[in-house]
């Protein structure tokens, strides 16, 4: 027995000197990983603590247990807590749905046309927006929101078409608020995302559509009962990646559109953390709310998970 | 009948390939329409522009706004900081993430799982903001052109998806490379590096995308020092000084910073911030565009193989 665990301890070792090379090519990066990855969640015992920059040693901060996750609820900043995750899961929902029926359609749409010039064409329109950063596009959104003689193509259309008189303030009402973030979303990545369905869709047996069109299918049909399906563990899978980042609504968006008027439906649980943290310097209550971020992350994506094993489909982590 | 169930057919395919094709190029418009607009009003005058009515072509063309644009102070130092940052980011990013992947594609490499579990876990949590900062600053990277790409040397996703691409090389060319004597370095560089180009081309786009188009990096960590701005942090400020398009009309006091866009140019030249906002919208923006076509025939292929479970 020992013997045995001698010479396995050694062959570990000779493996080792084998592969020093390897080793040399990849732990430092490892390490680095650790660095940059691992050690900030040290951090988060800064949620526990009352954390003062000011005093040095790290030990000698205040502990204060749940104290800033009570706080983070029901205390001063509870209500705004509490709004934000609300804008943060509603405006992820709203863009995740429309996200999926515009990809997911689109790519339909396009796997019908037969005409490939065109096809090439409107796939590289569609592309182009994923290519802008959220500072160009959230610069076009809202000239295209603004007021007709300031570019604002939508008032412009909409009066023209006698639906509105005045023109309307879309980024100075809170109720469209969501809806801008879920239409930007849409429009930047839409064509992007249906790279990914096409290349699915390439994958289908043909002879399954042949076998349908003998058995007198028509395109709806064909659509719906085999382009679908064959899709469908794509589909399953993005899902599960996309419902784990369910509180990452983005920042940038949010950041840039939002202003004083809309606030009480453009803050997320992110500039939330941003405003406490790095601007008031309220490292503690800000770690708070990062690490029930990251938890709930966490539980959305066992739960997704659990949810696709269930189906059928096959697990993600 | 058979004749006119064909008829019937055929006149069904003929609708929905209408409106198919109506649909999908109202779409193209809509992607495309803003970008063109903005082109469009970048080359308008400007006095002219805040009569409205510009669509998708100048009215009295102009070189104007970005003779403007051009001789903003700023501009230059922030374009070769983007620059400057790309280029570091993909050449260190490509190099380790690739030799990283070369490790863990050996089947035989005793850390292989370890390392992967370590890099892949990072796919799904992050220390998040506060943390993340204290540790840049207690590494002294805040302030530093570093920050840049210190932190992004490696990344997980890229990482599987070399590792993928990796695997699909023959083991046998790799074997014959170390019966000839090479060592593990020299086989990554002069073996799996040329083959894989095709994947490297893929990640080479998407991080130059992601480095030229990143805001936050620079807000966060390098706002105080004007020498390490960039040039989309240069067009946020700027739009957010002049973010008179959407709330104008709303109550005084939203607009706080006014109308400052244009106090950098330092000409008394008759310019609006509508004008200047587009031609810096353009300049920024046309690098990026310029270089995805040359990238796109491998991108396709890279997602499809992003996209594979192990």
């Amino acid at each position: 027995m020992e013997a045995n665990s001698a010479k396995k301890r050694k062959s570990v070792w000779n493996t080792i000197v084998a592969q020093h090379e390897l080793i040399i090519m990849s732990v430092p990066l490892l390490l680095y990983k650790i660095l940059f990855s691992y050690v900030p969640i040290a951090g988060w015992a800064m949620a526990f603590q009352d954390y003062k920059p000011s005093i040095r040693s790290f030990w000698k901060q205040k502990w204060v247990g749940f104290d800033n996750f009570v706080n983070l609820f029901t205390g001063l900043n509870g209500e705004r807590f509490l709004r934000d995750l609300k804008n943060t899961l509603g405006q992820s929902f709203l863009t995740l749905l429309l996200g999926y029926i515009g990809a997911i359609s689109l790519a339909l749409l396009l796997n019908e046309v037969k005409n490939t010039t065109f096809k090439k064409i409107v796939q590289n329109i569609t592309y182009m927006p994923h290519f802008l950063s959220w500072v160009i596009v959230t610069g076009l959104v809202s000239t295209m929101l603004a007021i007709p003689t300031s570019g604002g193509i939508i008032n412009d259309v909409l009066i023209r078409l006698g639906l509105i008189d005045e023109p309307i303030m879309f980024l100075s009402e809170p109720k469209y608020f969501w809806w801008i973030v879920a239409f930007s979303n849409l429009w930047k990545e839409m064509g992007w995302n249906t790279i990914i369905y096409l290349a699915a869709m390439t994958s289908i047996d043909p002879t399954l559509y042949e076998a349908a069109v003998i058995d007198g299918a028509n395109r709806y049909q064909k659509m719906w009962h085999i382009t679908l399906p064959g899709i469908k563990s794509t589909i399953v899978v993005l899902l599960i990646m996309n419902i784990g980042h369910l509180l990452e609504a983005g920042f940038e968006i949010q950041y840039f559109l939002g202003n004083g008027l809309v606030v009480e439906k453009a803050e997320i649980i992110d500039i939330f953390v941003l405003k406490y943290g790095i601007q008031m310097g309220n490292y503690s209550l800000a770690t708070a709310a990062g690490i029930f971020k990251t938890f709930v992350s966490i539980i959305l994506i066992s739960i997704a998970n659990f949810i696709a094993d269930r189906l059928g489909e096959e697990k993600l982590i | 009948m058979g004749v006119k169930k064909r008829k019937k057919v055929d006149i069904e395919n003929i609708i929905f390939t209408t409106l198919n094709t109506t649909y999908l190029i109202f779409l193209c418009v809509v992607m495309i329409y803003p970008m063109l607009n903005t082109l469009a009003v970048s080359f308008n005058e400007p006095l002219d522009t805040v009569r409205g009515g510009i669509y998708i072509w100048p009215r009295k063309f102009t070189l104007y706004n970005y003779y403007v644009v051009f001789n903003m102070d700023t501009i230059y130092n922030a374009f070769y900081i983007s620059v400057t940052k790309t280029i570091v980011i993909v050449v260190t990013n490509l190099f380790f993430t690739s030799m990283l992947a070369y490790t863990i594609s050996r089947k035989e490499y005793i850390f292989r799982k370890f390392i992967t579990t370590v890099f892949v876990l990072t796919m799904y949590f992050n220390a998040g903001l506060i943390p993340n900062y204290l540790l840049i600053k207690k590494l002294g990277l805040l302030n530093t052109f570093s920050v840049y790409w210190i932190p992004n040397i490696v990344s997980a996703f890229n990482l599987i998806v070399m590792r993928t691409y990796i695997k699909t090389i023959p083991e046998s060319l790799i074997e014959s490379a170390k019966i000839d004597g090479a060592r593990e370095f020299h086989i990554y560089w002069r073996i799996v590096l040329p083959l894989i180009t095709p994947c490297l081309a893929t990640i080479a786009l998407f991080v130059a995308v992601g480095s030229w188009n990143s805001w936050f990096d620079t807000f966060l960590y390098n706002s105080a020092r004007q020498d390490l701005s960039t040039l989309q942090y240069e067009l946020q400020k700027l739009l957010s000084s002049t973010m008179t398009a959407g709330t104008r009309g709303a109550p005084a006091g939203i607009n706080e910073a006014g109308r400052a866009g244009t106090s950098g140019t330092g000409s008394g030249n008759v310019t609006t911030p509508q004008s200047i906002r587009a031609a810096i919208t353009i300049f920024t923006s046309v690098p990026i565009l310029l270089v995805y076509p040359f990238l796109q025939r491998y991108f396709i292929h890279g997602l499809a193989i992003g996209s594979v479970k192990e």
